[in-house]
C-alpha cells in the first residue's frame, strides 16, 4: 500500500562553523557570515521518507518555511528524492516563534494533503528547540512519535518505529497518519542522485526566476511558492502577533580562541574565574 | 483558559518525571529552583504528578520543597505515552491556571511539554540553563511587565545565551536541562497538601503503544554534560583521581579522562574523551592534567569554554583554552573547590 510523506526541512546557518567574523558588534550572530545548509537532521528524515516510499510505494513531498532563498534546501530535496516541493515564504511570518511556527507549518501540511506521514527533524541546529515536530503534531491533531531512528514495518495504517529515549530504546506502534521526528541515528541520507542533479539544477522558484531575469518555470521544474494566503493562515496566529515568547536579550558566548584568558593560580585568581563563570550562566 | 489571560495569582508547578516508581533527578532538582522561584513571587510551589499507584511518592516532593501536589492517576496513565499525559495535564492545568510551569529537559520533557503548548497556545522555552523573575519592558511601546520569568537558554549551537520571556500565553512554561540547578537539601519533616484531580481520557488518548522495550543500561552520561571535569596522566595516580571527582561533584559535573589516564588504569574506559572515546559539547570543559594531544582535542575542542589547567605553559591544550591556568593541580583544583563552595 502506497504512502504519502511529508517532510519539513528548514534551511539553518551552519552553527558549527560560527567564528569570531560571524558575530555582530552587538553580540549577535551574523547570519549572513555563515553557509546556509540544510538542517542535518531534516536531511535523515528525508531519507526516512524516501526510503518508506521505495519500499511502499508513495510520494514525498518536502515543505519549508524561510526566506526566497530557502528554495535551495527544496532543490537539493529533488536532488535526494523528493516528488514535489513547495517554499513557504512571507513577511508576515517574520519573528515567529515555535508556536507560530508550527501553526503555520500545520496549515502548508494541510494544504498539501493528503498525508499519511509527516516527518520532521528532531531539532533544528540554530533554534535548537526541538518544539516545531510535537507542536505540528498536535496542530494536525495527529500522534507524534518522538527520537525515531527506523521505520520497521507499515502494516495498512499501522506504523511501526524505533526510538530512543533517555530510558533506552523501543519499538512502537502509532496509527496513522502520524508525525515522526527523526534523529541522526537513522540510516545514513544518501548523495544527491547526478542524473537528478542535471535535471533539477534548472528547478527555480517564480522569484528566483524573475530576479535572474528568466521567464517563469513550468512543470517539473517549478519550485511553489506559497504564501500565508495561500495556505489558508489566520495572520493573527502567525509572526510577531502569534508568538508568546520574546527574545528579550542575546548575549554572544563566542570566544575567537586566539589567545585565552591567563587565570593566576592564586585564590583570588580563581574566585575572579568562579565569579565569571557564574555570571554568565556557565555553571550554576 | 484563554492563552492571552495572565494568571498572577497562580502557583508555580514543576513536572515530575516519574518512571517505575522513581522520580527523575531533574525533578526534585527543579523543585529547588521552583522554591525560589515561588518565594520571589509569593506565591506557593506545585508539584504535578501524572500516573498509576504514584501516590507514595508525594512524601518525597513535598520533602524537597513542594506546598502542594495536584495528583493525576488513571489506569491509563501508568506508564508514559505522550497523548495521555497531555490530556492529563491539560486538563490540569486549565483547572487550576498555574502562573509558570517547567519541566525538566529530558526525552520526556521535550516529547510532551510542546504537545500541552501547542494545546493551550502557551508559549514554550527550550532547554533553559537558568530562570529568574524580573521586569520586561516592550521594546516599541515601552509598556512594561513585572515579574515575569526570565528564561535563560543557549542557542545557535552553544553560541549565544538568549534570555526568553512570555508577556502572554500563560502559563510561562519552560523545559530545563538536567543538571543545571542544585538539588536542594531533602527536609523530612515538610508536610504539604495532596490535590487529586481525575483526568477525563478516552481510549484514543493512548494511541502509541510499545511493544518493545530495551532498557538503556545506566552510563557515565558525558554527552548529555553540561560540565565535564577531565583528568589526564598528570593527575598521577587512581587515589588522586579523587580530586577530579571532588570538583566535579561541586559543579554537578560529569568526569572524563585523556587516554592515558585510562591506560594507567586511573579511571574506566568509559569516561575517556577523544577520537576514540566520546566526543562531547558541554557548556564548560574543565582539563586537568591533560596535555592536549590532538586524539583528545578531537573529542572536546567544541565545547563552548575550555578551562585548562596544566604545569607546562607550552602545554598544547592552552591553544584551544578560553581559560588558563599555570600551575599544579594538586594546588589549584582545591582552591577552585573553596572559590565554588564560597559562592554557595
Ligand atoms: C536565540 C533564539 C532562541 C529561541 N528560543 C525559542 C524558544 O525557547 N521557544 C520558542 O518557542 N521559540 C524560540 N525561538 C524561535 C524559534 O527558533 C523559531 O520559531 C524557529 O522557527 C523554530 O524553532 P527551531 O529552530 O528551534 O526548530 P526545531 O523545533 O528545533 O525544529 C524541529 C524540526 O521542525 C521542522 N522545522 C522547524 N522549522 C521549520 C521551517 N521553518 N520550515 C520547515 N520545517 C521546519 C524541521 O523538520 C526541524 O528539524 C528562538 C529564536 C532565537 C533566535
Ligand atoms: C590512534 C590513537 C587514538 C587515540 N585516541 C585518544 C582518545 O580518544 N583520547 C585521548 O585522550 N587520547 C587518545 N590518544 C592518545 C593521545 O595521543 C595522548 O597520548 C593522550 O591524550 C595523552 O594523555 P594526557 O594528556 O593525559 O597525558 P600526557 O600527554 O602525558 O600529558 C600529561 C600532562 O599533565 C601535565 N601535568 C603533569 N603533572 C601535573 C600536575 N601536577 N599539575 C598539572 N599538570 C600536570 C603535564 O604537563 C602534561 O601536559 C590516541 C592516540 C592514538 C595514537
Amino acid at each position: 500500500m502506497p504512502y504519502d510523506i511529508v517532510v519539513l526541512a528548514k534551511q539553518v546557518p551552519d552553527t558549527k562553523r560560527v567564528t569570531g567574523d560571524a558575530m555582530k558588534e552587538d553580540g549577535t550572530v551574523n547570519r549572513a557570515a555563515l553557509p546556509a545548509i540544510f538542517n542535518p537532521e531534516d536531511l535523515y528524515a528525508l531519507e526516512l521518507a524516501i526510503e518508506v516510499k521505495e519500499r511502499f510505494g508513495g510520494s514525498v513531498t518536502c515543505l519549508t518555511m524561510g526566506p526566497v532563498s530557502a528554495a535551495e534546501v527544496l532543490r537539493e530535496a529533488l536532488y535526494r528524492g523528493a516528488d514535489r516541493v513547495a517554499l513557504i515564504t512571507d513577511r508576515r511570518a517574520a519573528a515567529s516563534d515555535t508556536l507560530a511556527t508550527s501553526y503555520i507549518l500545520s496549515c502548508a501540511v494541510t494544504h498539501a494533503a493528503p498525508y499519511d506521514i509527516v516527518c520532521c527533524g528532531r531539532q533544528a541546529i540554530d533554534g535548537d528547540t526541538a518544539q516545531v515536530g510535537p507542536q505540528l503534531a498536535q496542530k494536525l491533531s495527529i500522534p507524534q512519535v518522538t527520537y525515531v531512528s527506523d521505520v520497521e514495518e507499515i502494516a495498512g495504517s499501522l506504523i511501526r518505529v524505533r526510538r530512543h529515549t533517555d530510558y533506552g530504546m523501543q519499538v512502537v506502534e502509532a496509527p496513522l497518519p502520524a508525525l515522526l521526528t527523526v534523529t541522526d541515528k537513522a540510516p545514513e541520507p544518501r548523495y544527491p542522485a547526478m542524473k537528478r542533479v542535471m535535471k533539477y539544477k534548472k528547478a527555480m522558484s517564480p522569484a528566483e526566476a524573475e530576479a535572474r531575469g528568466l521567464p517563469s518555470p513550468m512543470g517539473d521544474m517549478l519550485i511553489e511558492t506559497w504564501d500565508l494566503d495561500t495556505i489558508g493562515a489566520d495572520i493573527e496566529r502567525c509572526g510577531m502577533a502569534g508568538s508568546p515568547t520574546k527574545v528579550k536579550r542575546i548575549q554572544s558566548i563566542v570566544l575567537t580562541g586566539s589567545g585565552y584568558h591567563e587565570v593566576q593560580p592564586t585564590q583570588e585568581g580563581i574566585e575572579g574565574l568562579v565569579h565569571e563563570l557564574i555570571e554568565d550562566h556557565t555553571i550554576g | 483558559m484563554d492563552s492571552k489571560t495572565t494568571n498572577r495569582k497562580g502557583d508555580v508547578w514543576v513536572f515530575v518525571e516519574a518512571v517505575q516508581g522513581r522520580i527523575a533527578e531533574v525533578s526534585l532538582e527543579l523543585l529547588g529552583k521552583g522554591r525560589e522561584l515561588a518565594d520571589t513571587l509569593g506565591v506557593p510551589l506545585a508539584a504535578m504528578l501524572i500516573g498509576r499507584g504514584v501516590e507514595g511518592l508525594c512524601r518525597a516532593l513535598f520533602s524537597h520543597g513542594a506546598d502542594k501536589v495536584y495528583l493525576s492517576e488513571h489506569d491509563m496513565l501508568s506508564r508514559y505515552e505522550t497523548h495521555a499525559y497531555t490530556a492529563a495535564a491539560v486538563g490540569l492545568i486549565r483547572r487550576y491556571s498555574p502562573q509558570v510551569v517547567v519541566y525538566g529537559a529530558t526525552s520526556m520533557g521535550r516529547d510532551l511539554a510542546p504537545r500541552i503548548a501547542s494545546t493551550l497556545r502557551a508559549g514554550l522555552t527550550a532547554d533553559c540553563t537558568d530562570l529568574e523573575i524580573g521586569d520586561h519592558e516592550e521594546p516599541v511601546s515601552r509598556e512594561v511587565h513585572k515579574d515575569l520569568l526570565l528564561q535563560i537558554r543557549p542557542a545557535f549551537g552553544g553560541n549565544i545565551i538568549a534570555t526568553i520571556v512570555n508577556p502572554w500565553g500563560w502559563p510561562q512554561m519552560a523545559t530545563v536541562r538536567e543538571g543545571v540547578m542544585k538539588m536542594p537539601e531533602s527536609n523530612g519533616s515538610r508536610e504539604g497538601e495532596i490535590v487529586r484531580f481525575s483526568p477525563e481520557l478516552s481510549a484514543q488518548d493512548a494511541i502509541v503503544r510499545v511493544v518493545e522495550e530495551v532498557p538503556a543500561e545506566r552510563r557515565v552520561n558525558l554527552k548529555a554534560a553540561r560540565v565535564i571535569v577531565a583528568g589526564g596522566a598528570g593527575v598521577g595516580s587512581r587515589d588522586n583521581f579523587k580530586l577530579v571527582f571532588d570538583l566535579a561533584n561541586v559543579l554537578g559535573a560529569e568526569v572524563g579522562a585523556s587516554r592515558a589516564a585510562v591506560d594507567k588504569g586511573y579511571i574506566d574506559k568509559g569516561h575517556q574523551v577523544g577520537q576514540t572515546g566520546t566526543t562531547v559539547r558541554p557548556a564548560l570543559y574543565i582539563a586537568l592534567g591533560i596535555s592536549g594531544q590532538v586524539q583528545h582535542r578531537a573529542g572536546m575542542s567544541d565545547a563552548a569554554r575550555i578551562l585548562a589547567v596544566n604545569s607546562d605553559p607550552n602545554a598544547p591544550i592552552f591553544s584551544i583554552a578560553h581559560y588558563g591556568i599555570t600551575g599544579d593541580i594538586n594546588e589549584v583544583v582545591p582552591m577552585m573547590i573553596r572559590a565554588i563552595r564560597k559562592r554557595v
